[in-house]
């Protein structure tokens, strides 16, 4: 019998770190857009929010070590199934196309590699924007803080980052249409012909809200100037 | 009335033997009947070309009726052309347009080699079954048929995935060349039985290990297989392999 490491090297291990990976990035996005949704909220919502998240000290730091852990390991299988596939079909068709359904052959599930990458990109520079971006320092009853409130607006007054933010989300859109079937695929142990419709469908509307969520913040500040009815100030 | 001169453009990979580069030859066919099947429209063609001193198109083909799976051709794209559920040999020419171009193909892998033409050899897939796809048991008299009990939903559910016939059209059709539906297939058939349960770990670690080493990829979860397959086989098929090979990595 092979060891656990070996098991985790196979075809069968490697997909299944790819969805524990995956879902794990999934449930982050989804507290991470929870978290977003406090600009809506009263007016230091959202500063006390990221305050909270900054004063954790030690446990944030092994928070986010093992997040780009996560990071890493799911964007490694990745980058390596895809480089795999190129050596297991050096001759290509002259024409291809898919049979439709039950496939799940898309845009989404063809594009996996190109908006992983590119999520990978962002992600880097999203954190240089927010997380060691300038910010002036403020006084909520009484403790001091970073206005990140007030980053995240002027940051979304500049047209270009507003359309790189958009285009992105929905990359992150296309990505987790396919991915959230496809982790849940390699996953569960008994996926069906009729399951397997559900979860597609459920994928997809998880990805749309994702998408629509995190777009919707840069899209609002830009089009209201920041001064929006859903930003108290 | 049933048209019997159906006429295609057809564009065939001609391909010498293994070691030589391919490439495109173009054929213009008249006389076709909406009737003949596929393989019977290449026969006219093969006839046509071997009255005329020209070398004929190789193709594999044994039964015809869609049980042995040698019939292996990715027609305008799709692996055994464009009905579902049906092998390239049950798949007839009334499927098609009169005066349409048909582009014909062999399996595309690193892990099928063309042999010649459209011909590939498909022996990784032996070598899938020699390391694990069988039971081990005594020959002799067949044994009493009733004293093992299988429960009919097991027996149906078994028998789904004993339909595979091998063709190779899951790894023709995947994005990632992976054979993770055959494989797939075959250990779920040998699990769901009393008979292959014995076996099933070792069984599922050398044929996912065999699957590998023959140069097969990764499966992306994109179910193109399943769309494909002559015989309908579920990607149940491939969480069935996964959890018979965690079963047999995570238990001692």
């Amino acid at each position: 019998m092979p060891s656990l490491v070996d098991a985790a090297r196979s075809q069968v291990g490697r997909k299944i770190l790819s969805g524990i990976t995956g879902i794990l990035l999934g449930i982050f996005i989804i507290f991470h857009l929870i978290g977003n949704l406090t600009l809506f909220g009263s007016e230091q919502a959202f500063n006390i929010y990221s305050h909270t998240l900054e004063s954790m000290g030690i446990f944030l730091y092994l928070f986010e070590i093992g997040l780009v852990l996560v990071f890493l390991v799911h964007a490694y299988i990745g980058v390596a199934i895809w480089l795999r596939k190129r050596k297991r079909r050096p001759v290509g068709y002259e024409k291809y196309s898919s049979m439709g359904d039950p496939s799940k052959q898309t845009f989404s599930s063809r594009s996996m590699i190109f908006t992983g990458i590119i999520l990978l990109i962002f992600t880097v520079t999203h954190v240089a924007t927010f997380k060691y971006g300038d910010t002036q320092m403020i006084t909520v009853d009484g403790t001091q803080m970073k206005d990140l409130k007030a980053l995240v607006i002027n940051t979304f007054q500049n047209p270009w980052y507003v359309i790189y933010y958009i285009v992105v989300m929905i990359l992150l859109g296309f990505h987790l249409r396919h991915g959230a079937w496809s982790a849940f695929t390699s996953l569960t142990m008994k996926g069906g012909t009729k399951t397997s419709a559900v979860v597609y469908t459920v994928g997809t509307i998880f990805a749309v809200l994702m998408a629509v969520g995190f777009l919707f913040i840069p899209l609002y500040i830009y089009a209201t100037g920041g001064t929006g009815a859903l930003i108290a100030s | 009335m049933s048209n019997d001169n159906m006429q295609f453009d057809l564009k065939i990979w001609k391909q010498e033997d293994g070691d030589s580069q391919g490439a495109f030859q173009e054929y213009h066919m008249e006389g076709v009947s909406e009737d003949m099947s596929f393989l019977e429209m290449l026969d006219l063609l093969n006839e046509k070309l071997i009255k005329n001193g020209d070398e004929p198109v190789e193709f594999d083909y044994d039964c015809r009726e869609g049980i042995c799976g040698a019939c292996s051709l990715v027609v305008n794209g799709i692996a055994h052309g464009p009905k579902e559920e049906t092998p390239v040999c049950e798949l007839y020419m009334r499927e098609f347009e009169d005066g349409q171009e048909i582009v014909i193909e062999p399996w595309r892998a690193a892990a099928f080699p063309v042999i010649k033409d459209l011909v590939v050899d498909r022996s990784a897939f032996d070598r899938i079954m020699a390391a694990g796809g069988y039971i081990s048991t005594k020959t002799g008299s067949a044994p009493e048929a009733n004293t093992i009990a299988v429960d009919k939903e097991d027996a149906d559910k078994a028998f789904d995935y004993a339909t595979c016939i091998g063709c190779g059209a899951c790894v023709a059709a995947c994005p990632n060349s992976s054979a993770s539906l055959f494989t797939g297939a075959k250990i779920s058939h040998l699990s769901l039985l009393p008979q292959g349960k014995h076996e099933r770990k070792e069984r599922a670690v050398r044929m996912v290990e065999q699957m590998e080493k023959e140069g097969f990829g990764d499966c992306s979860n994109h179910a193109e297989c399943e769309a494909v397959c002559p015989v309908g086989i579920s990607i149940s098929a491939i969480a069935r392999m996964r959890k018979e090979y965690m079963r047999a990595v995570t238990e001692s």
